[in-house]
């Protein structure tokens, strides 16, 4: 591809190499550290589903039964596969009696630590065989039954009530959707543990539970072998339970996941360091689930201006990109987030955000980038509305877009009626179709308003992440240097669910999926 | 389906405009056209067309005309409806409850402060319950503002702090006991299933049993708070879209000046 900005490559190395380093300052962090969120995904991944009498899900038993009894710097791979190696019993066998007080597994004898290790590894290893043929079985549709050109035409469901959200979500594939995302409810990304069920009360969204995993992905494969399209499924996993979404994704399929501690700390004010150890091992998992990821930059334009911060939005690609890497997740699967943000009457704002988003595809040329509509501008003129949705779905198809999240001209009245979907499918289907390869038939002006903007948001973006690689992540955040948001590194929520790993601890699906 | 560009048809009614006998307005007066769009849960086809019309009918709409069916698939389809309608409505006796206070911009305001309050004051601010959403409350408290209307935060005479989002009522009345604040605000964005309704009472409530609630200017806003609603639910005014940090900070401090009197 021809750079039509004409990019200073060497700013763009400069860079990506100032978020390596960033990135691998942060990652040693993360290596000593494990958090409950990642011990109960490790749980859940070594079989342990359900809930108690009262309705508590069993990773949450173990893994506190692990901490209150000091053992969670060990980590519960070490805890239940010995508690198999002395008793016999499954791991799910073992977790219903640790619910009813028969068995506090941190007191039982422990074998040698190879014998624990080797059991951990051969529990998980069915595990992995899971995941491993889910990817396989999507490949396999997309083999046979095919998918969508791109830009991916993306849409939420968001009823609170799963069964209400799968006719809703049958109906968009039917008018063309290629992605389905199923909205949490709100408050979700704050609960420290994971609904169990099928769920029917929800407010702005639908519960992410397994359950609702399940029901949605069958509604979506059968109306996909009905269309003739794959469907992918999206749901999020950020806030306190990122790792426990992840695989519970990967263990049913999901395609498509939101994943950025960036966005949690700062819209969520979920704890950095928390977060940051839990999304490592998210990534890991969806990495390996094949999952593309989706992360939250299009979010600081909703709180910063689209213009002035735009290079923040580059600067924390690049960020994403190395965080990602680091886990095993490939370009292909980094779904990495802007947005046509921008003021409607700015002059000639239509060829800033072409020129941004134009960016964005040259220096990541290889990941599906995720464009995310206007929100912020949305004002109730759904006439208006449509027009701006217009503007943006333009851009997208002539920068070449991966997931193009579609706008509705009632954004900001209301979480979309079936009827405002379709409008907008139509609309993006028109303009995809209209000006199918436009994007590859213009070249801009040399030195022109779009090249020089290009240059300009890559010249601060550089600047900002050697600031950065100087300052260190954590305490980037604490200035407010993204969306404008300032945390502190002990503040936010879920700081008390991390520990510093023991010598002992180790978690078998690490090595396994990134195939060490 | 549609009757063509141009209407043929001989107007049978008075267009004289009728404050008390008022109808909408599509290019000729009294014409009471109208426009309407919905979605029936039948597919798309001569019988879903004909229940759309007899629907709009029911509705008040004469001779509506449906010039769009979209089959929606799953057996659903939308509609798009014109039509005349019938009913009037008497616009000489629309009583509309509203903010009564004037709006000063920012500099007006504080210099309103310094000269009748003679200090800074305190405003809290947060979106709170469940609500995730911080753009309203960012809209009204940062710095920047919104639209070109800077922000409580840029005020020299006011003290804001914006707790940001999911902030329980709770805390957000800690906050305020310990910051001495002189008003609350309260954005709430989310509003499926009326969770809104339930979150604003709710703090009133724990306004009221706390004995606070006498003692401070409690304001809530968001896309679909009017301020008649605001009102109902024990709140001193509401903000809906299009009102900006100006429009709250006026309503405060003339507020707060009135109290004193």
């Amino acid at each position: 591809m021809k750079s039509k900005l004409n990019l200073d490559f060497k700013v763009v190395d400069k860079a990506r190499q100032s978020a390596a380093n960033i990135a691998v300052e942060t990652q040693k962090f993360v290596e000593q550290h494990t958090t409950v969120a990642v011990e109960r995904t490790i749980c859940r991944l070594m079989g342990i589903d359900g809930v108690d009498e009262v309705g508590y899900p069993l990773p949450n038993v173990i893994v506190e039964n692990i901490k209150n009894n000091g053992g969670l710097n060990v980590g519960a791979s070490y805890f239940l596969a010995n508690a198999v190696l002395n008793t016999g019993l499954s791991t799910q066998e073992i977790a219903e009696k640790v619910a009813t007080g028969e068995i506090d597994i941190t007191k039982l004898p422990a074998k040698s630590d190879s014998e624990i290790r080797a059991k951990a590894d051969e529990i998980a290893k069915a595990t992995v065989a899971r995941i491993a043929a889910n990817r396989a079985k999507r490949e396999e549709y997309l083999a046979t039954i095919g998918e969508g050109p791109k830009p991916y035409l993306y849409v939420i469901v968001a009823t609170g009530n799963i069964y209400e959200d799968v006719i809703q979500a049958q109906s968009a594939a039917k008018q063309g959707a290629d992605i389905i995302a199923v909205i949490r409810t709100t408050g979700q990304s704050l609960l420290d543990y994971v609904p169990f069920g099928a769920t029917t009360e929800g407010f702005g969204g639908t519960y992410a539970t397994q359950e609702n995993f399940r029901i949605m992905r069958k509604a979506l494969d059968e109306v996909g072998q009905e269309v003739g399209r794959y469907i992918r499924l999206c749901n999020y996993c950020s806030g306190l339970c990122m790792p426990e979404i992840a695989a519970m994704g990967a263990l049913e399929r999901l395609d498509v996941m939101l994943n950025d501690a960036l966005y949690g700390i700062l819209f969520r004010d979920i704890n950095m360091q928390r977060t940051l150890v839990d999304q490592f091992f998210s990534r890991v998992i969806n990495g390996f689930a094949g999952v593309i990821i989706n992360t939250g930059e299009d979010n600081y334009l909703t709180t910063a201006d689209a213009i002035e911060e735009a290079h923040t939005v580059l600067a924390s690609q690049f960020i994403n990109e190395q965080f990602a890497l680091k886990a095993g997740l490939p370009e292909e699967q980094m779904g990495l987030g802007h947005a046509f943000e921008m003021h409607p009457d700015t002059t000639n704002g239509f060829l800033l955000e072409l020129a941004q988003a134009q960016m964005a595809r040259e220096i990541f040329p290889n990941a599906p980038l995720k464009y995310m509509p206007p929100t912020k501008f949305m004002t109730g003129n759904i006439f208006k509305g449509h027009i701006q949705d217009a503007l943006f779905n333009a851009v997208a198809i002539m920068t070449n877009q991966g997931l193009q999240l579609l706008g509705m001209m009632t954004e900001a009245i209301h979480t979309p009626f079936m009827s405002d979907r379709a409008l907008s499918i139509e609309n993006a289907r028109y303009i995809f179709n209209n000006m199918r390869d436009f994007g590859n038939d213009i070249e801009f002006k040399e030195g022109g308003i779009m090249q020089s903007r290009a240059a300009e948001v890559l010249s601060k973006a550089q600047v900002l992440l050697s600031d950065i690689e100087e300052e260190g992540l954590f305490s980037t955040l604490e200035q407010g240097k993204f969306g404008g948001v300032k945390r502190a590194r002990t503040g936010g929520k879920g700081l008390d669910g991390v520990a510093v790993k023991d010598a002992k601890y180790f978690n078998p699906f690490i090595d396994l999926m990134l195939k060490k | 389906m549609s009757s063509g560009l141009y209407s043929m048809d001989k107007r049978d009614f008075d267009i004289t405009l009728d404050p008390k006998n008022m109808r909408p307005y599509g290019d000729t007066m009294n014409d009471g056209k109208v426009q309407l769009s919905f979605t029936l849960p039948m597919k798309a086809d001569e019988v879903a067309m004909e229940a759309a019309k007899q629907y709009a009918m029911k509705m008040g709409i004469a001779e509506p005309s449906v010039v769009n069916m979209m089959d929606l698939g799953v057996g659903f389809s939308f509609f798009v409806v014109f039509g005349s309608c019938a009913h009037t409505i008497d616009a000489t006796n629309i009583k509309v409850v509203k903010v009564e206070s004037s709006v000063m911009g920012m500099h007006e305001c504080d210099e309103y402060i310094k000269e009748n309050i003679g200090r800074k004051i305190v405003i809290v601010g947060a979106s709170t319950g469940t609500d995730a959403h911080t753009v309203g409350i960012d809209a009204i408290m940062n710095m920047k503002g919104y639209a070109g209307h800077y922000g409580l935060e840029r005020y020299d005479m006011i003290e804001a702090i914006n707790m940001g989002s999911s902030v329980p009522n709770e805390e957000f009345i800690k906050k305020a006991i310990e910051l001495k604040a002189d008003a609350l605000i309260v954005s709430q964005t989310v509003t499926q299933k009326d969770v809104h309704i339930h979150n604003l009472t709710n703090l009133i409530e724990l306004l009221e049993a706390e004995g606070l609630r006498d003692k401070l200017i409690v304001c809530c806003g968001g896309p679909r708070i009017s301020y008649e609603l605001a009102k109902e639910l024990g709140y001193d005014a509401g903000f809906g879209s299009g009102t900006f940090a100006d429009d709250v900070s006026s309503f405060i401090v003339q507020e707060m000046v009135a109290r004193k009197k």
